[in-house]
């Protein structure tokens, strides 16, 4: 009761920083629409889809995912500032538990991804996106999608406390790149050489995408392979998965404060 | 009945041992100040207490729990000022205290109620909606330091609370650190200032290599590390040894000489009338000085004096020219004195109208007569 009150407070200094300084949140918001225009309308023309559809049709679920993927960088370096600037030690030397610590950041963060997500979806539906599915299967994507940006909250707080340097911040800002374009986020891993596509394919990210597109009712870009048969359930076990990692190793880098 | 005490504290990281040894007690009620040069263990003891870091051995009580074993209750009763201030910038002063009180429980009504009651103790009522961000150094730091108190701790530590703040600022937060203390509180203070620590504590526990070397009153500490220094910079191709001799005569102290600088300092009981005497000797042979400075004993003076443990000559000090303290922060305690020449003697005395100057009558010290 107690872990839970603290943890709203703590969200609730996080929506406060949006009432402050909206033009954070909505920098944010304006970057993820512009990589969506760049690569629906920049790439997207010389980019084929296998299998069929059309690429923004394709290109929209992968964005979304891509979106939650990114979010790992702003928990990260939440985390770090926070512990840089002295506030972790300040909630550490008070009555409070390292649960409601996590709680706030898994508050603000989800809450503002939830924000991204919504927003995204409405400027996907203005750039020609079309849901061809049922209720259900559109609130099961939203799900899995939330569920791959929980997981990356953890792999976040995990390395903002492990790693609390400036320059541990930008690798992590570096490194989002690579890994969320090696993935079938944004073209089908069938387009691209065998072993780089296999690897694509077992992306966790590749998996919420995938499962998206599925629900959605929107082209896929697969015609084999586990992704083909399994997406869904890939989507579920996959940030499940990363979750059970990272979760104990936060907790573990948060004790080891003490050290 | 002692609010803080550690008995025989050791951490090590690595190779380092952080503290090897740290003892301490402090009363109830009192300002401890913990004075040491930078590494030499303060943060850690301090971070140790608070119940941040796990020791490697020894024991300590706050405010009468056991640090390891009851870090809950500890923390229920404790406040933590740390070296960076840790505070929202993004929120407001207000914004911070509330989120602050409302974390160490408080129902909103009361954390809204207390906040109001800090801002206008700490003179930020007017300041309370604006961002943290925009607040000067000063301002943070007193926002930072309510933060500490919304649960009135029994024991408060404030680590280098000072660092990197303009004079006025310093004082605006010793204002803040006596009041405190006189509310009731213990505070445990870290500092790399003599002068800091003389101002604030009724007591010193002096620390270097994870343990504390010396303790006493500032009084008794001053004895040890000795009087005031006053330092003659002479013009280009005067007879140094010659000056020196006819000075020291005048003061009747040695004077420590630096030929590189062309610098003379005499360790000096009451400062002010040995100033007079030298400025007289100085006429008398009838040289201009290009900068002459009353100053406090430096910190690298003070931990000579108080290692040095018997009347034997210190170790070769630290040239003590007016252009050497190594602190890099601004030493209240020896004002570097790049000045211009200037007849008049610059003010190195802290802004602090009722500094106690030391009176005592520089016992055979520690001063070296290296020549």
């Amino acid at each position: 009761m107690m872990t839970l009150r603290a943890g709203w407070i703590m969200t609730q200094r996080e929506l406060a920083h949006w009432v402050r300084q909206p033009w954070s949140p909505i920098f944010g918001l304006l970057f993820s629409i512009m990589l969506l225009l760049v690569f629906g309308f920049l790439f997207g023309g010389a980019i084929t889809v296998p299998g069929g559809g059309d690429y923004i049709t394709f290109l929209l679920p992968g964005m979304l995912a891509l979106s939650m993927m990114f979010g790992v960088e702003t928990t990260a370096t939440a985390m770090a500032n926070d512990a840089r600037k002295g506030i972790t030690d300040r909630l550490r030397s008070m009555p409070i538990g390292s649960a409601s610590v996590a709680l706030g950041r898994v508050g603000a963060d989800m809450a503002n991804s939830a924000v991204e997500l919504f927003v995204l979806i409405l400027g996907g539906l203005l750039i020609g996106w079309r849901i061809t599915s049922d209720p259900a299967s559109i609130a099961l994507a939203v799900v899995l999608l939330l569920l791959l940006r929980f997981a990356m909250l953890w792999i976040g707080i995990f390395v903002g406390l492990s790693f609390r340097g400036e320059g541990a911040t930008m690798a992590v800002q570096v490194l989002v790149w690579p890994i969320g374009f090696l993935s079938t986020a944004i073209v089908s891993a069938e387009t691209m050489p065998g072993w780089l596509g296999a690897i694509a394919a077992w992306n966790p990210l590749s998996a919420t995408a995938s499962a998206a597109r599925e629900l959605f009712g929107n082209p896929t870009g697969i015609t084999e392979g586990p992704l083909a048969d399994w997406a869904v359930w890939l989507a579920l076990a996959w940030p499940l998965l990363l979750t059970a990692i990272f979760l104990p190793l936060s907790a573990r880098a948060y004790r080891r404060l003490r050290a | 009945m002692n609010s803080l005490t550690a008995d025989g504290l050791r951490k090590t990281y690595g190779k380092t041992a952080a503290l090897d040894g740290f003892d301490l007690a402090v009363p109830s009620g009192v300002i401890h100040g913990l004075l040491g040069p930078n590494g030499a263990g303060k943060t850690t003891a301090v971070k140790a207490l608070a119940t941040l870091i796990d020791v490697d051995g020894g024991t300590a009580q706050v405010a009468g729990y056991d640090v390891r074993g009851q870090a809950a209750q500890v923390r229920r009763r404790i406040g933590l000022i740390g070296q960076h201030a840790a505070v929202d910038e993004i929120l407001g002063g207000r914004q911070n205290l509330v989120m602050f009180g409302r974390l160490f429980g408080l129902r909103k009504a009361e954390a809204q109620r207390r906040a109001e009651e800090l801002l206008g103790v700490f003179g930020l009522t007017e300041a309370a909606e604006r961002p943290v961000s925009a607040y000067s150094g000063g301002m943070r730091r007193r926002l930072d330091i309510a933060a500490g108190l919304i649960m009135t701790p029994a024991v408060l530590f404030l680590d280098e609370p000072t660092t990197g703040l303009d004079p006025r600022a310093r004082n605006e937060v010793w204002e803040s650190v006596r009041e405190i203390a006189a509310r009731g509180t213990t505070v445990l203070l870290t500092t790399q200032y003599l002068d800091e620590a003389d101002q604030l504590a009724s007591r010193i526990s002096v620390m270097n290599h994870g343990r504390v070397i010396a303790e006493g009153t500032p009084d008794e500490l001053k004895r040890q590390v000795g009087g005031d220094r006053v330092t003659v910079t002479l013009p280009p191709r005067s007879l140094v040894p010659e000056i020196a001799e006819k000075l020291s005569a005048a003061v009747g102290a040695p004077a420590v000489v630096d030929d590189e600088a062309r610098s003379l300092t005499f360790e000096v009981g009451a400062g002010v009338g040995a100033l007079a005497d030298i400025v007289r000797g100085l006429d008398k042979v009838g040289v201009a000085p290009e900068d002459l400075v009353l100053r406090r004993p430096t910190l690298d003076e003070a931990f000579l004096a108080l290692t040095a443990g018997s009347p034997s000559p210190a170790p070769p000090s630290p040239a003590p020219s007016s252009s050497a303290p190594s602190s890099s922060a601004p030493s209240s305690l020896a004002p570097p004195s790049p000045a211009p020449p200037s007849p008049v003697p610059p003010s190195p005395v802290p802004p602090s109208p009722a500094a106690p100057r030391s009176a005592s009558s520089s016992p055979a010290s520690t001063e070296e007569t290296s020549r």
